[in-house]
């Protein structure tokens, strides 16, 4: 279902290049450079303010850096029409951002119907997503007030793969969901992935949400790269900087 | 009193509809501007305070003074009519002006970098996501101006544009209460069925909440 035309898997999908971001010359991002490659999710974490969603909005060109550049699929984000750029890359947000004034339906079409997909296919797809992020055929007509806060972030995911696109961009997608709900639907991230081998690259500041999901984790401070760790590699890593993010949360921990 | 409104149903009807025709076409023409100028200050905050303070201007004016200041104008003063639509036409500006900018401002800044982060155009974003979520404003905005313009046109009358307005400045003229309540009432009425049938439409408008 997934584009396959890059079976090489050699050149990254993303590149950062020595990025740095300025917003009123209050240094956001310095400095910042990796790589993600196809099908792996790559989580960015760090506290508040580390400057984890400007690095994601640099992605889609919702921000263009202030020097280094960005290549999505081997071209730089600033000679990419931001337009096509944003359709080829699927964007879930916190709190989902979905149009109150439409519909399930309505909300998951946004871009097929923006990319004039015939009727009938839109609607095929509509139904085949609605069913791969589990929600339930008799929420179509609904709109987004009335849905619970795990079927609004379904809604979002869904919205987001609606045109099938090789790169997911996610925001704090779980962020506002009650705990029990916000496992269950990282749980399903997972199943979702390994069919749908996305590549994604999800900004969060869970340690756990990290761990569970992420193939490598970015961590970042104060707008810096602290630096890429596998998973497991982090959560055993001695590197002092990951110790002062990661010791917070062994003190807070339960044993349970 | 019956009987005078019977007696005189013609004349009364007629003026009503002249009442009608000033009032509509110059909520068409502030719609047709207003919501256009209102959309261009959300997308330069720096039209902000020319254009709302502008308008804000014009309508402080007293709507006699402001029919009084364009009768001189060479092209406005040659028509009465013209006259009294373009001075409606001024003051319906600030409410339909302001509500435009405030519904387009009102939108969740998430909702419409969600828009963006998607792929939609500038006009895509405006037709698809500010505008029918913006439109329950407008609607208000359009309200308010309407039911202000139906007063405002009895006004007219001094101007010589008709309307209902003759009736009540006759009356005045002539101390005749029957004749101003002539004038008065179905201007009154008309008002009332302008602010529920927008009203309606407003209702319908809107996003439904929780």
């Amino acid at each position: 279902m997934s584009s396959t035309d890059e079976s090489s898997g050699s050149s990254p999908v993303i590149e950062f290049r020595e990025v740095g971001y300025k917003l009123a010359n209050q240094s956001l991002l310095c400095d910042i450079s990796f790589s993600v490659s196809a099908g792996e999710t790559l989580v960015l974490l760090g506290r508040s303010g580390a400057g984890k969603t400007t690095a994601l909005k640099l992605i889609n060109r919702l921000l263009t850096p202030t020097y280094g550049e960005i290549q999505v699929n081997s071209r730089s984000t600033i000679s990419w029409d931001p337009i096509l750029l944003r359709r080829s890359i699927g964007w879930v947000i916190q709190e989902s951002g979905l149009f109150p004034h439409y519909s399930v339906e309505g909300n998951i079409a946004v871009v097929p119907r923006l990319e004039r997909w015939p009727e009938d296919r839109v609607r095929a797809r509509v139904s085949e997503l609605m069913q791969l992020v589990g929600l339930d055929a008799n929420l179509r007509t609904r709109y987004p007030h009335q849905l619970s806060g795990g079927q609004r972030q379904r809604v979002g995911v869904a919205r987001a793969l609606a045109a099938d696109p090789r790169i997911l961009l996610m925001d704090e997608p779980f962020g506002a969901l009650d705990p029990i709900t916000r496992a269950e639907l990282q749980k399903e991230f997972l199943d979702l992935q390994r069919r749908l081998r996305k590549t994604v690259v999800m900004v969060t500041h869970d340690l756990h949400e990290a761990l569970r999901l992420a193939s490598r984790i970015a961590l970042l401070d104060s707008g810096k790269l602290i630096g890429l760790f596998g998973s497991q590699e982090f959560a055993h890593s001695q590197d002092e900087r990951v110790l002062k993010y990661v010791s917070p949360f062994r003190e807070a921990a339960l044993p349970i | 009193m019956l009987n005078f409104f019977i007696r005189n149903r013609g004349q009364i009807a007629s003026l009503t509809l002249e009442h009608l025709w000033l009032v509509g076409v110059a909520m068409a023409f502030a719609v047709i501007v207003g919501i256009p100028l209102g959309i261009l200050v959300s997308r330069n905050p720096w039209l902000r305070k020319p254009v709302l303070g502008g308008t804000n201007v014009l309508q402080t004016i007293p709507s006699l003074a402001l029919f009084g200041f364009l009768l001189p104008a060479p092209w406005l003063g040659a028509r009465a009519d013209r006259l009294a639509i373009v001075a409606l036409v001024l003051y319906a500006l600030l409410p339909i002006v302001r509500n435009t900018y405030t519904g387009i401002m009102s939108i969740d800044p998430a909702v419409r970098e969600a828009a963006i982060g998607m792929g939609m155009t500038g006009n895509e974003l405006l037709t698809q996501v500010e505008l029918p979520l913006s439109a329950p404003f407008m609607l208000a905005g359009i309200r308010i101006a309407t039911v202000t313009a139906v007063g405002v046109a009895t006004i007219a009358a001094a101007v010589g544009a008709g309307g209902l307005g003759e009736l009540i400045f006759r009356g005045v003229a002539m101390v005749n209460d029957q004749l101003i309540l002539a004038g008065a009432i179905p201007a009154a009425l008309l008002a009332i069925v302008a602010d529920i049938a927008l009203g309606a439409v407003e209702k319908r408008l809107r996003v439904p909440n929780p």
